[in-house]
């Protein structure tokens, strides 16, 4: 392919990256994706419980490597430079397919109050809650066409919460482990409504491509039997395949040129050899993940927008959020473990809205097998953390113990944010990205209700000791980032349009969980999915005779 | 549990095995035949390159300190599985940022039980050093001998990195033939119906 002007440059190869330039290219529309990491595969670090995606502690398995450094912000005024394998980085990834190359997985619908929040809660004082501009209901074809082409097992059936759906998902459920089990009884007797956790993950062949094949170490780990379904895997290879679209790894943007007529012209980057290269296009989708897109934006400087493109009114890399995970942990008489891969099998969605005193809430669930390394540091409070002790509650308790855990939905807060640090630059001398902020309280204090709940059902289940885990006051986004150029209809308090298209540069579009108004009691990932096919769609509609119209 | 060999075995004796590493057999053949029986005793007491960080005292101190994180009981522990090996190794590599905090943090961990206990850590009996070690674990030790890294900081650190060792893959140095996972009864690799246990052999 020429390397010359083409329609589209997309930039980031993740979930919102890879579907839209799939569905670009697919309408015929040349398309250039330029993606900082490089293509990953599960042999490069196997299942190393030292470097995967949940524990860094020697490296990071899916990028960025410490060419990347960001800075945080601990005590008030306290900045200090971190590297990616350092939680307080809130690393997704950086590789093709991004986060969905070593995600779990869990392939969730929002609910419809979940696009609702302001008007079903109100607006706390503190946060900058709101509405989506955009329906459960339009958003509903787009999930629908993520769970087919990319690619879902599960079954709503015993989920009374859910969101209505049009189609059954286009693979059977994953059936319950020993765990699911005992908890989906427990649940049942606690008038709850287990069912079974949708996953982006083949329960029967599908798409060319294996049935999983239940390996212990599957959340945060590339899958050795390509079961396990990213854009990597399905959208990206069409994308290529259509013949239209050119991938380019190891290319790190760093500005997006806004001339004076607010039109973007293309996007400048480092090549592979660190050579400073320009892609020209008619127009540019930013799909960098929550924390990179906004750097990506405040970089991109010109005369029109002297603080970053879209950024007039100082809401680029505002409202940065993740999930308050709470829970509870438990231990047991029986062995509970049945080393049935990845763990994570049940899910209640009765806690996701309509709790008693609480703001938003949590979807709960089993979690994922912990590697014994993880286990390590699982203890309940006064327990020792070395000694005989160590020892011997490793032996006793790794195969009896089961961990409930809620990505309990967050306030947005103003001031949880991401801007660009005045002085620290990355490798290519580009400036980095500074985090701070502290989450809303109301998150803590539903957190606290949610790991009640967990405890509730531990104990159900048959637990002989449990206890739970609250979240802090720091806000962490990590891999669930969203929400800094939140979409609306106001250019005063949002960033882009219902279509991710930037409020006053008509040919940039964000397409990832940036736009998230709110992120959901949920994983985010089946969300940015669909949201791809969102925007993508909104382009491809918009694309005649050659132009964007 | 005939498979788990204390470790530091091969260590006592100038193995040949080590010599021939060292390059050191055939300057000893060559040395021979000159008749130089001098050179050959200045060369065996070469000293050996155990470590590529720790200096041969602060890596005794540090067995000793991973040996109480994590004891040997009817099952190996840290000394018998290569934790030094983990941390010596990984200082050179993905935790180099931590060497100033080992090299300091050691120091002042020798000086604080010869502060409190009078006697070094390695001579106290095992209730000796797990009290001073919940000393150092708890903060309490004599603040004038800590700064950076703290003492808590430091017993923290050393706690994270022998837990990695022991329980991480064996290729990184520690959990030498995938002892911890014996110990817990997982098998390996790690898919269900596959469960062939492929430890490397001592």
């Amino acid at each position: 392919m020429s390397p010359g002007h083409v329609n589209a440059v997309v930039v980031g190869a993740g979930a919102g990256g890879g579907v839209v330039a799939k569905e670009l290219s697919e309408a015929g529309l040349s398309v250039v994706i330029l993606e900082r990491g490089d293509w990953v595969s599960f042999e490069t670090y196997g299942q190393d419980e030292l470097i995967n995606q949940r524990t860094t502690v020697l490296g990071n398995a899916y990028g960025p490597d410490d060419r990347s450094p960001r800075v945080v912000e601990g005590a008030p005024g306290n900045w200090s430079v971190v590297m990616p394998n350092d939680g307080a980085y809130n690393n997704n990834a950086a590789c093709v397919g991004s986060g969905t190359v070593s995600y779990g997985a869990m392939a969730w619908r929002y609910m419809e109050k979940d696009f609702l929040m302001r008007s079903t809660y109100g607006r706390p004082e503190g946060s900058t809650l709101e509405d989506w501009p955009l329906t459960y209901a339009d958003l509903e074809p787009c999930y629908e066409k993520a769970e087919r082409e990319v690619g879902v097992s599960g079954d709503m059936s015993a989920n009374p919460f859910a969101a209505p759906r049009r189609s059954p998902y286009p693979m059977p459920a994953f059936a319950y482990n020993r765990e699911g089990v005992m908890l989906e009884a427990a649940a049942k007797r606690l008038g709850l409504h287990p069912f079974p956790i949708p996953m982006l993950r083949n329960s029967v062949p599908y798409g060319g491509r294996n049935a999983c094949i239940h390996n212990r170490y599957c959340c945060g780990f590339a899958c050795p039997n390509n079961a396990k379904n990213g854009t990597q895997n399905t959208v990206i290879p069409r994308a290529i395949a259509s013949g239209n679209c050119e991938l380019r790894t190891r290319c790190t943007a760093y500005e997006v040129v806004v001339d004076d007529h607010a039109v973007a012209r293309g996007v400048r980057y480092f090549d592979g050899d660190d050579r400073a290269q320009y892609q020209t296009a008619d127009m540019v989708v930013v799909c960098g993940g929550a924390i990179e897109t906004a750097r990506l934006l405040l970089n991109s400087k010109s005369k029109l927008f002297p603080n970053g493109a879209g950024n007039r009114y100082d809401w680029v890399g505002r409202n940065l959020q993740g999930h308050a995970y709470s829970g509870a942990d438990g231990l047991f008489e029986e062995e509970t473990f049945d080393d049935v891969g990845p763990g994570a099998t049940v899910a209640v969605s009765d806690y996701s809205h309509g709790n008693p005193g609480v703001t938003g809430g949590a979807m709960l669930c089993n979690e994922f097998i912990r590697p014994p390394y993880g286990f390590s540091g699982m203890r309940p409070p006064g327990e020792p953390s070395w000694g005989k002790a160590h020892k011997d509650f490793q032996r006793r308790f790794f195969k009896r113990s089961v961990s409930l855990r809620g990505p309990v939905q967050e306030m947005p807060v103003f001031d949880v944010r991401a801007q660009i640090d005045p002085s620290v630059r990355d490798h290519w001398g580009i400036p980095v990205v500074r985090l701070s902020g502290n989450r809303h309280p109301l998150d803590i204090e539903a957190g606290r209700f949610i790991a009640a709940r967990a405890e509730q059902w531990l104990r159900e289940s048959g637990a002989i000791a449990t206890w739970r885990n609250i979240p802090g006051k720091g806000a962490g986004s990590g891999q669930h980032q969203a929400g800094t150029c939140r979409m609306g209809s106001d250019p005063k308090t949002s960033v882009t349009n219902r279509f991710g298209q930037l409020h006053e540069v008509e040919n940039l579009f964000v397409a990832d969980a940036s736009l998230h108004v709110t992120n959901g009691g949920f994983n985010p990932a089946l969300t940015i999915l669909a949201l791809g096919y969102w925007v993508g769609g909104h382009i491809k509609g918009r694309w005649k005779g050659g132009a964007l119209t | 549990m005939s498979e788990f060999q204390p470790l530091h075995r091969e260590s006592r004796g100038f193995s040949r095995r080590t010599a021939l590493k060292l390059g050191i057999v055939g300057v000893i053949g060559a040395a021979s035949g000159a008749g130089s029986t001098a050179l050959v005793a200045h060369l065996a007491k070469a000293p050996r390159p155990r470590y590529r960080f720790f200096t041969e005292d602060e890596a005794a101190l540090l067995i000793e300190i991973c040996d109480q994180i994590i004891p040997q009981d009817d099952t190996p522990g840290a000394r018998e599985t290569g934790a030094i090996s983990y941390i010596d190794r990984q200082l050179c590599g993905a935790l180099v940022r931590h060497r100033s905090a080992y090299r300091q943090g050691l120091e002042s961990f020798r000086q604080t039980c010869k502060a409190v206990h009078g006697a070094p850590f390695e001579s106290l009996a095992t209730p000796g050093k797990i009290e001073a070690l919940r000393l150092i674990e708890s903060g309490r030790a004599p603040a004038g001998l800590w700064s950076d890294p703290s003492a808590a900081g430091f017993f923290g650190l050393v706690l994270a990195h022998t837990m990695q060792s022991f329980y991480g893959s064996p290729k990184h140095g520690g959990n030498r033939n995938y002892a911890s996972y014996h110990m817990l009864g997982l098998d390996y690799p790690q898919v269900a119906g596959q469960n062939r246990y492929k430890g490397p052999s001592t």
